[in-house]
C-alpha cells in the first residue's frame, strides 16, 4: 500500500498520483493527515482502493469513477458528489449534500447525514445507517437513498423517479412524494442495497416512499408546489 | 342618431392591447405565460452610445488597411491552457435539447471558422458538438444534466452558471414536448414530461463554498483549462468581486436582453438589470481588486452588430458573448418562414414560443422533421459571415478612434444621447464633459 501524507505533500501531488494510476493496477493508497481538507481523491478513475485517516472538508471523492474510498473518519459537505460508480464508505457523519446528483455507484454513511442528502440523484444509491436531515432527496431523478434511521422534513420533495426507503420516521414528505407500496422487487433491490452496505437491517422494517407523478406536467390546480 | 360631439376614444396606457390580452389569457388558462429570448422592451442600450471618432485630437489609423489587432485570451491566471481567441467574440450557453442537434453543429462549424468557442448548456455535452467545436466551454449547472468528468476532462474552459441575464434568480423550464428520448436519457428523467432545473447548485451555496467548487473541479481537471464564473446581471459589482474570491480567472455578466430558451415572461420583462448598465460596475470592482485584465470579463445579452461588440469592449469588457443574434445568423425567425410563423400564431421576427418545440427553422426544436430541415454546413457558413462582419465592424470603428486593436478602445472614446444610458455607462452625455455618478465609483 502506497502512503500518501498531506502534511508532507500538497493536494496537487495527491490527487495527481491517484488520477495518474494505470487502469488495471488496482493500487491500493492510505492518505494521511487529511486534516478536514477539501478535494481530496477527486476526479479518480481507476478501480483503486484509497483509504483516508481521519476526517476530509468538501467534495470528498467528488465525481469518483470505479474507485474505491473509505474516510474513515466523517466527511465534509459533497461528499461523493457526481460520483459515476465505484464504491464511497464515510466510517463516521456526513455533512450536507452527500452524494450530490450521483449517477451511479454506492455511498455509504455509517454514521449520520444532515440536510439535503442524496439531492438530485440521478442514478447513484446513497446509504445512510443514521438519520438524515431535511430536505434531502429533493429532485431526485433516479437511483436509490436509504436510511436505517430517521429522516427530516420535507423527505423527497418534487422527486421524479428516484426509490426512497426509511425504516423510521419521517418528519413529513415534500411536495409530490407520498407512500408507496413494497412490492417484491424493491425488497429484493433494498436487500441488495443493504448487503453492499453492510447494514444490519431487514428489508420489511423498511417504508418505501416516491413520486405520485402528479407535478410532472403543470396543472394549473397543482400549482401550489410550484 | 345622436350627433353630439365625442372625444376621441382613447384606450388606457396602462391598460393597453399587449396587457389586456396578457390578463386575458392568464384567466383562461391559468399558467403564467412561457417563451424564449430576452427583454423586449425598448430599455437603455448600446444603441444610446455613439463614438467619437478622430480629427485632430486623435489620430486615426487607415481603415482596412492598418493592422488592428482582434484576438483575445481567456482564462491565463491559473490554467494551463487558457482559451485562445482570433476574435473578442464568443458563443454563448445554449443546451442540446432547447436546441436541435444539427443547430449545435452548426454553431460550432461557425465557431470554427471565426477562430471562437461555443457553450454547452443545460443539457450536457454531446459529442457532435465536441466534435464540431475546436474549443467548447463547458457549463457546470445547478441541474447537472449530463455531468461527468469525462466530459469536464473533454473541455476547454469550464464554465460555472451561477444565474442568467434572462432569468436572475430562477432555474431553467424545459417542457414535456421537447422531452425527446435522447434528452431524457442525457438527462436521466422520464421522456415526456416538464422538467425543472434548479435555481440553486445542489452542493454550493455562496461564494465561500464556490471558492471550493472551483478547487474541486480544478483538481478533477488538472488545472488544465480555465474556470469561468456566469452570474446574471443583478448586482455586477458584488457579484463580480465575490466570482474573483470564488476562483473564477474569468467573470461573465449576462444582461436583461440575453436570451433562455424558456422562462416566465414576468421574469425576462422584469428581473435583471440591462447589460449596458452591467459593465461599468463590473470593471470597477475588477479593479478595485487589482485584477483587471487579469481576470477577463466577458459581457452578453442583446449584442448584435460590431458597434455593440466595440462599445461593450471600451466599456472594459475583454470580450463579448452572442446567442440571441447566432439563433438569427442561423435562420431563426427569418421572414422566409412567414406562412409558417402565422400558422403558429405569430410573425417572423417575434416568434418566441420556442418551448413548444415547432420551430419552422428546425432550431429550437426536437422534431426530426423540422431539425433536418436546418443544414449545419450553410448554417455554420452563415454564422461565420456574421461573427466576421461583426468583428470587421468594430475594427473599422477602432481605427476610427486611433486604435491598432479592439482591447484599446476606452470609455473616452464614447459618448451617451441620453442621460440614462450615461449613468449607466459612465461616459459623459454629448456635448457636456460631466459622467453621471462620477462623484462616487460604484
Amino acid at each position: 500500500m502506497t502512503v500518501l501524507d498531506l502534511s508532507a505533500i500538497k493536494l496537487r501531488e495527491l490527487n495527481a498520483t491517484l488520477q495518474g494510476v494505470e487502469p488495471d493496477s488496482h493500487a491500493a493508497f492510505e492518505v494521511r493527515n487529511p486534516q478536514g481538507g477539501h478535494a481530496i481523491a477527486v476526479g479518480l478513475n481507476a478501480p483503486i482502493d484509497v483509504t483516508i485517516n481521519g476526517s476530509t472538508g468538501y467534495y470528498c471523492a467528488g465525481m469518483n469513477q470505479l474507485a474505491t474510498v473509505r474516510v474513515t473518519g466523517s466527511a465534509g459537505p459533497g461528499v461523493a458528489q457526481n460520483m459515476m460508480s465505484g464504491k464511497v464508505i464515510v466510517d463516521g457523519d456526513a455533512s450536507q449534500y452527500a452524494g450530490a446528483t450521483s449517477r451511479g455507484g454506492i455511498l455509504v454513511i455509517k454514521g449520520n447525514a444532515t440536510s439535503r442528502c442524496a439531492i438530485q440523484i440521478k442514478g447513484g444509491d446513497v446509504v445512510v445507517h443514521g438519520d438524515i436531515g431535511h430536505m434531502s432527496a429533493y429532485m431526485a431523478q433516479s437511483g436509490s437513498l436509504v436510511v436505517l434511521g430517521d429522516a427530516g422534513a420535507d423527505l423527497g420533495d418534487s422527486i421524479y423517479e428516484s426509490h426512497l426507503f426509511v425504516r423510521g420516521s419521517v418528519k413529513s414528505l415534500g411536495a409530490d412524494c407520498v407512500e408507496k407500496e413494497m412490492r417484491p422487487e424493491h425488497v429484493e433491490h433494498l436487500s441488495r442495497l443493504l448487503h453492499e452496505a453492510e447494514a444490519d437491517a431487514k428489508p420489511e422494517e423498511f417504508r418505501r416512499y416516491g413520486s405520485a407523478r402528479t407535478l410532472y406536467h403543470f396543472e394549473v390546480d397543482n400549482a401550489g408546489p410550484y | 342618431m345622436d350627433h353630439t360631439p365625442r372625444t376621441h376614444p382613447v384606450k388606457p396606457w396602462t391598460f393597453d392591447d399587449y396587457i389586456n390580452s396578457y390578463i386575458r389569457r392568464a384567466a383562461a388558462t391559468g399558467v403564467y405565460d412561457i417563451r424564449g429570448g430576452g427583454a423586449k422592451r425598448r430599455i437603455p442600450h448600446f444603441d444610446d452610445l455613439l463614438f467619437l471618432g478622430s480629427a485632430l485630437t486623435r489620430f486615426p489609423f487607415e481603415g482596412a488597411r492598418e493592422a488592428c489587432d482582434t484576438a483575445v485570451t481567456l482564462g491565463s491566471l491559473n490554467a494551463e491552457n487558457p482559451i485562445q481567441l482570433d476574435i473578442p467574440i464568443t458563443i454563448a450557453g445554449m443546451s442540446f435539447g432547447a436546441l436541435s442537434g444539427p443547430a449545435k453543429e452548426a454553431l460550432g462549424r461557425g465557431a470554427n471558422l471565426a477562430g471562437t468557442s461555443t457553450t454547452t448548456g443545460d443539457g450536457g455535452m454531446t459529442p457532435e458538438e465536441r466534435g464540431h467545436s475546436n474549443k467548447l466551454v463547458y457549463q457546470y449547472l445547478p441541474s447537472r444534466y449530463g455531468m461527468n468528468p469525462d466530459d469536464l476532462r473533454k473541455a476547454d474552459a469550464i464554465e460555472i452558471v451561477m444565474g442568467q441575464g434572462a432569468k436572475p434568480g430562477a432555474g431553467g423550464i424545459l417542457l414535456g414536448q421537447k422531452v425527446s428520448d435522447r434528452v431524457a436519457d442525457m438527462r436521466n428523467l422520464p421522456k415526456g414530461i416538464d422538467q425543472r432545473s434548479g435555481v440553486r447548485h445542489p452542493d454550493c451555496s455562496g461564494a465561500d463554498e464556490l471558492e471550493i467548487k472551483t478547487l474541486e473541479l480544478r483538481e478533477i481537471t488538472g488545472w488544465k483549462v480555465p474556470i469561468y464564473i456566469k452570474v446574471g446581471g443583478s448586482r455586477p459589482y458584488y457579484d463580480t468581486a465575490l466570482a474573483v474570491k470564488g476562483g473564477a480567472d474569468v467573470v461573465v455578466i449576462d444582461g436583461m436582453q440575453g436570451g433562455t430558451a424558456a422562462s416566465q415572461e414576468v421574469f425576462i420583462e422584469h428581473v435583471g438589470l440591462p447589460t449596458l448598465a452591467c459593465i461599468r460596475p463590473a470593471v470597477q470592482a475588477l479593479r478595485d481588486l487589482g485584477v483587471y485584465r487579469k481576470v477577463q470579463l466577458v459581457i452578453s445579452g442583446g449584442i448584435r452588430t460590431g458597434a455593440d461588440v466595440a462599445k461593450a469592449l471600451a466599456l472594459g469588457a475583454d470580450c463579448v458573448s452572442i446567442g440571441t443574434a447566432a439563433l438569427i445568423a442561423l435562420g431563426d425567425n427569418n421572414p422566409a418562414l412567414e406562412a409558417e410563423y402565422n400558422e403558429l400564431g405569430t410573425t417572423a421576427g417575434a416568434y418566441d414560443d420556442w418551448h413548444e418545440g415547432q420551430d419552422p427553422a428546425g432550431i429550437l426544436t426536437q422534431d426530426p422533421e423540422l431539425q433536418s430541415r436546418l443544414d449545419p454546413v450553410l448554417g455554420g457558413r452563415r454564422l461565420a459571415n456574421y461573427l466576421r462582419v461583426m468583428t470587421m465592424e468594430a475594427q473599422s470603428i477602432a481605427r476610427a478612434c486611433g486604435k491598432t486593436s479592439l482591447r484599446s478602445l476606452e470609455p473616452e472614446d464614447l459618448v451617451a444621447l441620453t442621460a440614462e444610458a450615461a449613468d449607466m455607462a459612465g461616459v459623459p452625455t454629448v456635448g457636456q464633459s460631466w459622467v453621471p455618478g462620477s462623484a462616487k465609483d460604484l
